[in-house]
């Protein structure tokens, strides 16, 4: 198993992300200027503020070579993970449903959230229990998940809402305290809360290395979720 | 040539208009045997400026103490560097006071770009920001406005570049009104093989200018706003300040390290205040050789510059790097790559000369050493003032209050309620190295690579000032500064090994600002000596007043320590019910410019108690020791609101209480202070028992802070509203 991690000028979170996948698999970046994957098995799109997240986060990077890419490499049922700015790029490149607003406290927001997985199965979830409480810290300015009622009501429908916010801990105000979606197909999962932020007890938690870890186990269970 | 042969000359008048003397200007004149041209006087009037010159403060400066057994990298250097488990960790704090009373969000922005550069131009990577504000008392509208801004603006460029901001502290005094404080520091981590010096070396080589386009902002920026007073006039210099870019700059690191990393460059600066003149100068001098720039080769953001906007311009995330001529296209290549533009503007010459040319016409020539080392330095006239300086705030805690609402009414100030709203407003955990982060303990903690022993070590990093005892004693405040530093890098279990300070006083040509600088350059050197550290590096910021006069005397202290495990730290609160709960150090409090005096309405003047170095370094030591043997789990030092804020605070962490029974229960022992050299500690009781010096008071546990006296006096509060007295009290100013 190999985890390529995309490097966009202006990723922050890259280097973590590259750290993250190497406590489970080997782990490469990929600069944003290629326009293959390098064969990898997975692909992370780490956070950060790509293209000092001008016009808005993430319209920029989406135009990148290398998401032309990571949009091919998901379309054919590829594992693609977005962090944060990563869930941004990828609601901008339409692979993910809904949209990423300011938070409603109009302020930058870094603090530790406890986040309750909706969808266990995914390749990033399949470590995971429907239920479970993951204490994952989020740090954004834009990380309110947004989207119509009726996009909403079709995702619960079809089990695409991933992550919620634990009841109370919802930080930017997000519809349906929503903090993570995937496609249709399952392979695609984006997330505003940092994963990579919360692989190590010695850093505040190890909760968040079940995402990587569970590449392993539901890497080949692609198209059988859901 | 006298000042008044000087006052003949046609350039004196423009030469005021830049903030240089005239009997500067005649000096000028004099070293290079003529008037200078306009280009040359630009150049001069920067380079000769406080900012850049340190021309008050340079022979004050000299009294500290700036070798150690771990320097790397010392004063005179983009930043200072201590050698820790085998890396370099590069530190300096800087401020960027008037930009940023003028326009908070850029100013502090641009205030931490500038000091990201200065750790980025030695080849280390930035690792985490610390930063120290003052501001006038937030019931005050444009207090809060510069508060909010700067905070975000501080925000926007740390949290941009992908660099934690760790760690910090903000003070609120009328005497900042008018004129801010913005203090940031930067850590950053190198190869000690790979540390890049600014000394330009080689004739021959090249100059190459890379990062953004040079424009007109920040023109004058270190004459017009750094070295002089604020006024009413402020908002006509809104166009001196810069305008940060973090996206250019986050692009500039990566480009700069992959550089170094290759082995491209001879030496590298950053540009900073004063711009292209100060880094070319500066780089010349430290190498002992001539420059030629061609300002023609410089990628310019407006038409029509001058060749003299061009060399003063203060643009920010630019870098000037000297390359020898076979390497040229492939730094020109990196940049390339990094989306950053590069250009060759010049080269290293033999003698001395600084020569800025368009094209082949030279527009300026003057010798490098009269530019950067021919400054006068003044002696400053030092006097203590014959009465007090700061009026006395207004007071708004009645003196009848009893313990319990004053400790109440405390925790809620602004001062010192929960920092909370603020820290929020910063990633504090990127790059994956955060093992402590704000309110969870005294001092930052930052684990290191691990080691060949399959250890983990870690640094430390605080910072901290307390202007309001530096303006009643400024060589005792200065020195407990230095020590409340120390002591919250043992809160945690390391050991200090260096410090950069930043020095913002008022105008030093007035007496009592003179005395005020001098006896805290005393005060530090002191705490230096005595802890065995160096200063690294640091700044100074003067011309701090406004209208209503000086701000109080700020000397602000960061501070890097060592720790060897990073497993083994602390926590500042406590943890869990059934620890002992004891005291160290040799702590005498007093109520003399503490917070509680400044509430009753007191302005910060009296006699401060003198203090027992000795025994204040061996309380350090055990504390340290103690938290590193794992015998001491909550360690917090007793610092402003004395010792019942800190027993409140280790309650409010965890939402553990604690009974404790103290001697006695005046107002000075519960709430006087004598910072640095008083704990709070706790752990298993056996454990507490062995520490040399602790004196045990009491037991955590329960929902209540219980506070008895000997003679059967006591008080409580319930931990949840110590909580929600803290969460109040900033966010009251920033909802």
């Amino acid at each position: 198993m190999r985890i390529g991690v995309v490097r966009f000028p202006g990723s922050c979170d890259e280097v973590d992300a590259l750290d993250a996948c190497a406590m489970v698999a080997d782990s490469e970046l990929l600069w944003h200027g290629r326009t293959d994957l390098d064969g990898v098995d997975a692909v992370v799109v780490p956070g950060g503020f790509s293209y000092g997240d001008y016009l808005r986060p993430g319209a920029i990077a989406r135009f990148s070579p290398v998401m032309k890419a990571v949009a091919d490499f998901a379309a054919e049922g590829g594992p693609v993970l977005g962090i944060c700015n990563g869930f941004q790029v990828l609601c901008e490149a339409g692979l993910l449903p809904g949209a990423l607003l300011t938070n409603s406290g109009l302020r930058f927001l870094c603090k530790q959230v406890d986040i309750v997985v909706e969808r266990p199965g995914t390749p990033w979830t399949a470590d995971c229990e429907a239920g479970e409480r993951l204490s994952i810290p989020v740090k954004h300015m834009s990380g309110r998940w947004h989207a119509d009622e009726a996009t909403v009501a079709e995702l619960e429908a079809e089990g695409r809402i991933v992550f919620r916010y634990a009841p109370g801990d919802n930080p930017n105000g997000s519809t349906a305290d929503v903090a993570g979606v995937c496609s249709a197909g399952g392979n695609v999962v984006g997330l505003m809360p940092h994963p990579e932020h919360a692989v190590d007890a010695l850093t505040g938690s190890a909760d968040g290395l079940k995402l990587f870890a569970s590449i392993l186990n539901g890497g080949d269970r692609v198209g059988a979720a859901g | 040539m006298s000042a008044q042969q000087a006052e003949s000359l046609p350039g004196v008048d423009r030469a005021v208009e830049l903030g240089l003397t005239k009997p500067e200007y005649a000096r000028i004149v004099e070293l290079i045997g003529r008037e200078p041209n306009e280009v040359e006087l630009a150049m001069f009037s920067l380079l000769w400026s406080e900012h850049c010159a340190y021309k008050h403060s340079k022979k004050v400066l000299r009294r500290l103490p700036t070798e150690g057994d771990r320097l790397l990298m010392g004063v005179g250097e983009n930043a200072g560097a201590v050698e820790v488990a085998g890396l370099a960790v590069a530190f300096k704090v800087e401020s960027h006071n008037h930009p940023s009373a003028v326009e908070p969000f850029q100013g502090a922005a641009t205030g931490v770009g500038g000091i990201l550069r200065d750790v980025i131009a030695l080849g280390a990577r930035p690792i985490a920001m610390l930063n120290s504000l003052r501001f006038g008392h937030p019931s005050s509208p444009r207090s809060r406005w510069l508060l909010d801004r700067a905070v975000a603006g501080i925000g926007h460029y740390g949290n941009s570049i992908g660099v934690a901001t760790v760690g910090g502290e903000i003070h609120f005094d009328p005497s900042y009104e008018s004129n801010c404080l913005i203090n940031a520091m930067c850590v950053g981590i190198a190869d000690p093989n790979r540390l890049m010096r600014c000394a330009a070396t080689g004739v021959g080589n090249r100059v190459i200018l890379f990062g953004a386009l040079t424009g007109r902002d920040g023109i004058g920026g270190a004459s017009v706003l750094a070295s002089a007073e604020l006024g009413d006039d402020d908002a006509d210099k809104r166009p001196t300040v810069q305008i940060g870019d973090p996206f250019a700059e986050k692009k500039v690191l990566e480009a700069s390290l992959e550089l170094i990393d290759a082995d491209l460059l001879v030496a590298l600066q950053d540009l900073g205040a004063a711009g292209l003149t100060s880094s070319a100068s500066e780089m010349a001098a430290q190498g002992g050789v001539g420059l030629d720039i061609d300002v023609a080769r410089v990628p310019l953001r407006e038409q029509g510059m001058e060749p003299f906007e061009i060399m003063v311009s203060e643009s920010q995330e630019r870098m000037l790097a000297i390359v020898e001529p076979s390497k040229v296209a492939a730094v020109l290549e990196v940049c390339e790559r990094w989306e950053l533009l590069a250009s060759d503007i010049g080269e290293v010459t033999e003698g001395d000369r600084m020569r800025i040319l368009v094209g082949d016409d030279v527009v300026g020539d003057i010798p490098v050493t009269t530019l950067v080392d021919d400054c006068p330095l003044y002696d400053l006239a030092p006097a203590p003032p014959e009465q007090g300086l700061y009026p006395a705030p207004p007071a708004d805690l009645p003196d009848e209050a009893d313990h319990r609402d004053t400790l109440v009414a405390l925790l809620g100030g602004a001062n010192i309620a929960s920092r909370r709203p603020v820290f929020q407003q910063y990633d504090q955990i990127v790059q994956a190295r955060t093992v402590r982060r704000p309110d969870e303990a005294d001092a930052a903690v930052l684990a290191l690579p691990v080691g060949e022993d399959g250890i983990r070590p870690a640094i430390a990093v605080s910072i901290d000032g307390n202007a309001r005892r530096v303006a009643a004693n400024p060589e005792g405040g200065a020195l407990e500064a230095v020590l409340e530093c120390a002591a919250n890098l043992a809160c945690v279990g390391a050991e200090p090994l260096g410090l950069t300070n930043c020095l913002n006083f008022g105008n030093p040509e007035k007496p009592h600002v003179a005395w005020q600088l001098i006896n805290s350059v005393e005060g530090i050197a002191v705490g230096c000596e005595a802890l065995g550290i160096p200063v690294v590096g640091g700044n100074v910021s003067l011309y701090n007043e406004g209208p209503d006069g000086p701000i109080l005397p700020t000397p602000v202290i960061g501070m890097v320590g060592e720790m060897p495990d990073a497993t083994k730290s602390s926590s500042s609160g406590f943890t869990t019910d059934g620890q002992a709960v004891a005291l160290v150090g040799p702590f005498v409090p007093n109520l003399v410019s503490s917070e509680l005096a400044a509430r009753r309405g007191h302005a910060p003047q009296g006699e401060l108690p003198s203090l027992d170095i000795g025994a204040v370094i061996a309380a350090h030591h055990a504390v340290r020791d103690g938290v590193r043997s794992g015998a001491i789990q909550t360690a917090h030092d007793i610092s402003e609101g004395g010792l019942g804020v800190a027993l409140a605070e280790c309650t409010a962490v965890a939402g553990v209480g604690c009974e404790v029974t103290l001697p006695e229960f005046s107002d000075a022992a519960l709430f006087g202070e004598s910072p640095g050299q008083g704990f709070v500690i706790a752990g298993d009781p056996a454990a507490i028992a062995s520490i040399p010096g602790a004196r045990v008071v009491g037991t955590t546990g329960g929902g209540d802070l219980v506070v008895s006296a000997e003679d059967g006096a006591s008080f409580s509060v319930p931990v949840a509203e110590v909580q929600a007295a803290r969460d109040g009290g900033l966010t009251a100013y920033l909802p």
